[in-house]
């Protein structure tokens, strides 16, 4: 790494760090059905005349089960109302190219795949997508998936704040503040910025032009910033085009770039904060931040140094060393922040690119593929990265609990068998889905058909699509050709179970916190707060990713490591 | 399940709300203030020649294959430079197809720009970029495509130095991002010396 590579990571994390915490205060008001933000003036009023639309009483609280209802009622209709869209687009209108209706299985898989905050994109954006798919059909989802995910965080955090209660939150409240406080006033002042930079924002037709050398290039327009914008902010990640925010117009300066990368933390990172505010032990939700950095800066440090180094194969031929590996990666960003970029989308689940993951070196294309597999708990996507890690940090307290032969307690509320049951039920349920389905893909022909790449990095490929799906990241090694029927459904599976299956057993989870009576802390309380604490949830994560995802990683990336360095070529 | 259907009416009601706001009212606005402040960006930065025909964007690359141009990157995106069609290549580490390709493309490099065997290739010039639109190369690999240039276009050396210059963009602020040549600027100030 050079010297700049270092002060642009230090100010990454510096001004990431600044942010944390007045992110945390503004999502105490937002999360809070009365709270007060500098945007009531304008927006209450439509706050309320939205309650009204929808019938509901903003004073009323749901029980976990209602609350789980309502979020899978409001999902269910977003799947299908973004299928029709996308199977009607050809007859819809903002269709300047006159693009066809989507396939029955590319339009269940989009729509799944964006209703679950995966953005995972079987198709070209410019190739496939009319502007109203784009801008309706999709973008709905940005906000709304990101909303329920920053809303399904807030209940798990009232669940452990309160004690002797059944109700959890209204989700339709959160749902509308969410979206109308949080995620839309800094996508408007968002979007404009990355306009600015010379991101595209218009309705026009794709423009035809004659090249210097006489040549036609036609280029593809749209409504991108305004879907950008939410795209980062939400961890979702869905490209305007194919290329995402590699593509020049969806990335254009290494400071648009910057500030796109900063965006995919900056809500996750205020979650931490506001899980320490609300649960009255700040410490707590600094030491879960911490352990989130460590994992993630030890990420950064080994992707980078691997691109960097580069790959001998390549350099054999007669690339200069200093360089790099650049094969899918843009001059203006270098090696290092394609890097870092990795490694926060992967981190987060957002899942956007802006160098092409599946040309990494062995080494630098492991760092994202293990992320996701850790569960996306290094800040993660909005809201699921703080329910994914409270996971682990009730498993940690478990753990620390059988170790001193205590029954485990969780700041005053006790742990008993039926939250780490839930727990465990999460983790497995993702990693059944991963390997199971990376599993079937192996042994099928329809799996094979799809791969661009042969020996461990076809396995890699494969097993990249899964744990993306499942973790709802939504990136990809992006040569698998996964627009086929057999790929489409598996993928669309593998995301609903990702989403859903790991938000009930959270939901039921938070349901049971809240109901038990908090117990005064004793001598003999493990403290969730400091070094140690930290220390063992690193611990915590890093042991049941390795443990469940150990074995295919050695047969994909950790082989092809070795492979690369004898020469080998498939 | 008569919970969940008594919870369709919100549902429905709330997907068609949210949906006016959020993708109607929000894009809108942000499109009048981008058309407003920002109109030539918010429309591709569009480079239009001496006779008013659209030339490309100074955001995009294009393919150039002339001695007198200077060359982008090789270009994965559709049949390359193919501005409806971003792509890399997304060939891995081990894939034979890319070190065919690279090895290619190496040699062409040297013959091209008279380089000799030994001289190692700078990465960019012979590995394609992630959007397979990437408007620039890096400033090593535009100072050994100088002399080929000035040579076909009978320039000094040094005249092909300052247009380089003026078409390098640096990093911003001096530290974030990595400096690059933009390939369509450069050559569109060579054309214009004539």
């Amino acid at each position: 790494m050079h010297s700049t590579d270092w002060l642009q990571f230090a100010l990454f994390l510096g001004i990431l760090t600044l942010i944390t915490k007045p992110m945390g205060l503004y999502l105490m008001q937002v999360l809070d059905a009365g709270g007060r933000t500098w945007f009531d003036p304008v927006l209450k009023p439509f706050e309320k005349l939205t309650y009204k639309l929808l019938g509901v009483d903003s004073k009323r609280e749901q029980t976990w089960l209602q609350y789980t209802f309502s979020m899978l009622a409001f999902s269910l209709v977003g799947v299908v109302f973004t299928y029709a869209i996308l199977r009607l687009q050809d007859v819809l209108p903002l269709n300047p190219q006159g693009l066809p209706a989507l396939s029955h299985h590319l339009a269940f898989n989009t729509a799944v795949s964006f209703t679950t905050n995966t953005n995972w994109q079987s198709y070209g954006g410019e190739s496939t997508m009319s502007y109203f798919s784009q801008m309706v059909g999709l973008t709905l989802h940005n906000f709304t998936s990101a909303a329920v995910g920053i809303g399904i965080a807030a209940a798990l955090v009232r669940g452990i704040a309160r004690s002797s209660v059944k109700t959890l939150g209204n989700f339709w409240v959160d749902l509308v503040r969410v979206t109308y406080y949080l995620l839309l006033p800094i996508c408007v002042v968002f979007a404009i910025f990355l306009v600015s930079q010379g991101m595209i924002q218009n309705f026009d037709g794709y423009t035809k032009v004659k090249t210097l050398e006489g040549a036609e290039q036609v280029i593809a327009q749209g409504p991108m910033a305004s879907q950008v914008a939410i795209k980062m902010l939400g961890t979702n990640g869905g490209g305007f085009m194919n290329a995402n925010a590699a593509h020049p117009f969806e990335n254009p300066t290494p400071l648009s770039n910057f500030i796109q990368m900063l965006s995919i933390f900056s809500i996750g990172s205020g979650l931490t904060y506001y899980l320490g505010r609300m649960v009255k032990n700040q410490a707590h939700g600094w030491a879960v931040w911490a352990a989130m950095m460590v994992l993630f800066v030890g990420g950064v440090l080994v992707c980078a140094h691997s691109e960097a180094a580069g790959n001998p194969i390549h350099q054999q031929l007669g690339i200069a060393a200093a360089d790099g590996n650049m094969e899918g990666k843009e001059v203006r960003f270098g090696i290092f922040n394609s890097a870092l970029f990795a490694t926060i989308t992967t981190a987060a689940s957002c899942g956007a690119v802006n160098s092409m993951h599946d040309s990494f070196t062995a080494i630098g294309g492991l760092v994202p593929l293990f992320m996701i597999e850790l569960g996306e708990v290094v800040i993660g996507g909005v809201g699921a990265g703080l329910y994914g890690m409270l996971v682990f940090v009730i498993l940690a307290v478990f753990i620390a609990g059988l170790m001193v032969g205590r029954t485990p307690e969780y700041l005053g509320k006790k742990i008993q068998a039926k939250e780490v049951k839930l727990c465990m039920l999460t983790l497995l349920v993702l990693t059944l889905s991963i390997l199971g389905f990376t599993a079937w893909a192996c042994v099928s022909d329809w799996g094979v058909a799809g791969l661009n790449n042969s020996g461990p990095h076809g396995l890699s490929e494969m097993l990249y699509a899964y744990s993306s799906a499942t973790g709802n990241n939504g990136s990809a090694f992006a040569g698998l050709t996964a627009n086929a029927p057999w790929y489409n459904t598996t993928l669309g599976i593998a995301m609903l179970i990702g989403r859903f299956l790991m938000i009930v057993p959270i939901m039921a989870l938070a349901g049971s916190l809240a109901g038990k009576q908090a117990v005064p802390p004793s001598a003999g309380t493990f403290p969730v707060n400091g070094a140690t604490f930290t220390v063992l949830l690193i611990g915590t994560v890093l042991l049941i990713g390795a443990l469940n995802f150990l074995p295919a990683l050695a047969l994909g990336p950790i082989v092809e490591h070795f492979l690369t360095a004898q020469g080998r070529l498939f | 399940m008569k919970a969940l259907v008594s919870e369709l009416r919100p549902a429905i009601t709330a997907t068609l709300v949210l949906a006016a706001v959020t993708c109607g009212v929000y894009p809108l606005i942000v499109t009048g203030v981008a058309q407003a402040a920002f109109k030539d960006k918010a429309h591709g930065s569009l480079i239009t020649g001496p006779d008013g025909a659209v030339r490309g964007s100074s955001l995009l690359g294009q393919n150039f294959t002339a001695a007198q141009y200077f060359h982008p990157r090789p270009s994965a995106a559709g049949a390359g430079y193919d501005a409806a069609n971003s792509s890399g290549s997304n060939l891995g580490p081990t894939s034979q197809k890319l070190n065919d390709a690279i090895k290619e493309r190496i040699a062409a490099y040297r013959t091209a720009n008279g380089l000799s065997d030994q001289e190692a290739v700078p990465a960019d010039a012979v590995m394609a970029s992630g959007s397979g639109l990437d408007p620039h190369i890096s400033v090593k690999n535009a100072e050994l495509q100088t002399v080929r240039v000035a040579k076909a276009r009978n320039l000094s050396v040094e005249k092909v130095k300052e247009l380089i210059a003026a078409s390098t963009t640096k990093p911003s602020f001096g530290i974030l991002g990595a400096a690059g040549v933009n390939v369509l600027k450069l050559n569109l100030s060579l054309d214009a010396l004539k």
